[in-house]
């Protein structure tokens, strides 16, 4: 149950975004700029950034959402559960594992990044632009988990939800709404 | 030294969105909407939890501007913004208000922390859905501007002259408008 009344059918952080506009437009920008537009990090692995985060954060919504997004991204669901967990092991390049070490520091507390872990993914051919983006990447998903978890959304767990969710985003970005009348699932 | 190519001039989160002002916008429009928007909580009010989320979270730079904000929406009451910051519990402010910032605080940490109990104090208090929703994304937007300006190591100095007179600004202009002094006009 939510804990304030928040539109009906309506999973994880679509709920809120529906229930407030004003702020779920410079959100969804947000996320459609570190996500979708055009960068020198590809897509998918901006979307495992996003996963990884969502993960350790614990916020069922995000990570299945964003997991099937990367997912359809990457052609590879495998890769993402490897990602989530023991991305050290996963099949992915050296500079994504050292901008996941930056992205799993900033999800703790953005102090915890050292000069080390950034002449690190620099060594491994990071731009000061895709370490910035991690970074903020990193911040932005410690927001929308709390945001989707501190309202107390509803989070199903019905995978087919989110493989749909998953094309819908990996196709289309975040600036307008994958879900757009309340769902059924599980 | 902060961790890449940051313009030294620009202070804080300024040095991290003018390196990047096509993420800086939508982050200006989020923290305008929730600060300085049409609100049934006072712009003071909401400047206390951004303050005390980015206190807890020891952002120096976020805890002083907002706390610098903060106190010009109250009448240049410096002394109450850093009761919020030590204990809330003691400070003169509403219990609506101290309710609230028990549910900032748990968002803080992790959001699943929340509980129904939280929620049904603040009510009993007053407060109102918008103004709960408003409280988590509040803390939980300052968990983002807080790691984001640590993360990048931006300069973040002890200077509280500096911070009262930025703040005052602030408080006048909103963020949106003062964001050009950094991005340029037309930023929005």
């Amino acid at each position: 149950m939510p804990h304030i009344n928040l539109p009906e059918g309506f999973p994880g952080i679509s709920a809120g975004l529906t229930y407030r506009p004003e702020t779920a437009k410079p959100m969804r920008e947000l996320a459609h700029i570190l996500l979708h537009e055009p960068n020198s990090l590809t897509p998918g692995e901006r979307e495992l950034i996003a996963t990884y985060v969502s993960s350790r954060n614990d916020c069922h919504f995000c990570q299945s959402s964003h997991g099937a997004t990367a997912a359809c991204h990457l052609g590879d669901a495998s890769v993402v559960d490897k990602v989530k967990a023991d991305f050290m092991s996963a099949p992915v390049s050296d500079k994504l594992k050292a901008l996941l070490v930056i992205a799993g520091k900033v999800q703790q507390d953005g102090k915890l990044v050292t000069s080390a872990d950034v002449a690190s993914a620099r060594a491994h051919g990071a731009t000061d632009m895709e370490i910035h983006d991690t970074v903020l990447i990193a911040a932005a998903f410690s927001m929308f988990n709390r945001y989707v978890d501190g309202l107390g959304t509803w989070q199903p767990r019905d995978p087919d939800l989110y493989a749909q969710m998953g094309k819908h985003l990996a196709a289309e970005g975040y600036v307008a709404p994958s879900i757009r009348q309340p769902v059924h699932a599980g | 030294m902060p961790h890449i190519a940051l313009n030294p001039e620009h202070l804080g989160i300024r040095g991290a969105m003018a390196f990047r002002p096509e993420t800086a916008r939508p982050l200006n429009a989020l923290v305008e909407v929730l600060l300085t928007g049409p609100s049934t909580l006072t712009r003071g009010e909401r400047e206390l939890i951004a303050t005390y989320v980015s206190s807890r979270n020891c952002t120096r730079f976020c805890h002083s501007i907002h706390g610098a904000i903060a106190a010009a929406h109250l009448g240049g009451d410096e002394a109450l913004v850093k009761q919020v910051k030590t204990d809330f519990t003691q400070a003169d402010v509403s219990p609506k208000l101290k309710a609230l910032l028990a549910i900032a605080g748990k968002v803080q940490q992790d959001g699943k922390l929340v509980t129904s109990a939280d929620v049904d104090a603040a009510r009993a208090l007053g407060a109102t859905d918008i103004e709960i929703h408003d409280t988590v994304l509040i803390a939980a937007a300052f968990c983002m501007y807080n790691r984001y300006v640590d993360g990048l190591d931006t300069v973040q100095p002890d200077d509280e002259a500096l911070y009262r007179e930025r703040g005052n600004r602030v408080a006048r202009d909103g963020y949106v408008s003062v964001s050009e002094e950094y991005l340029g006009a037309g930023a929005h």
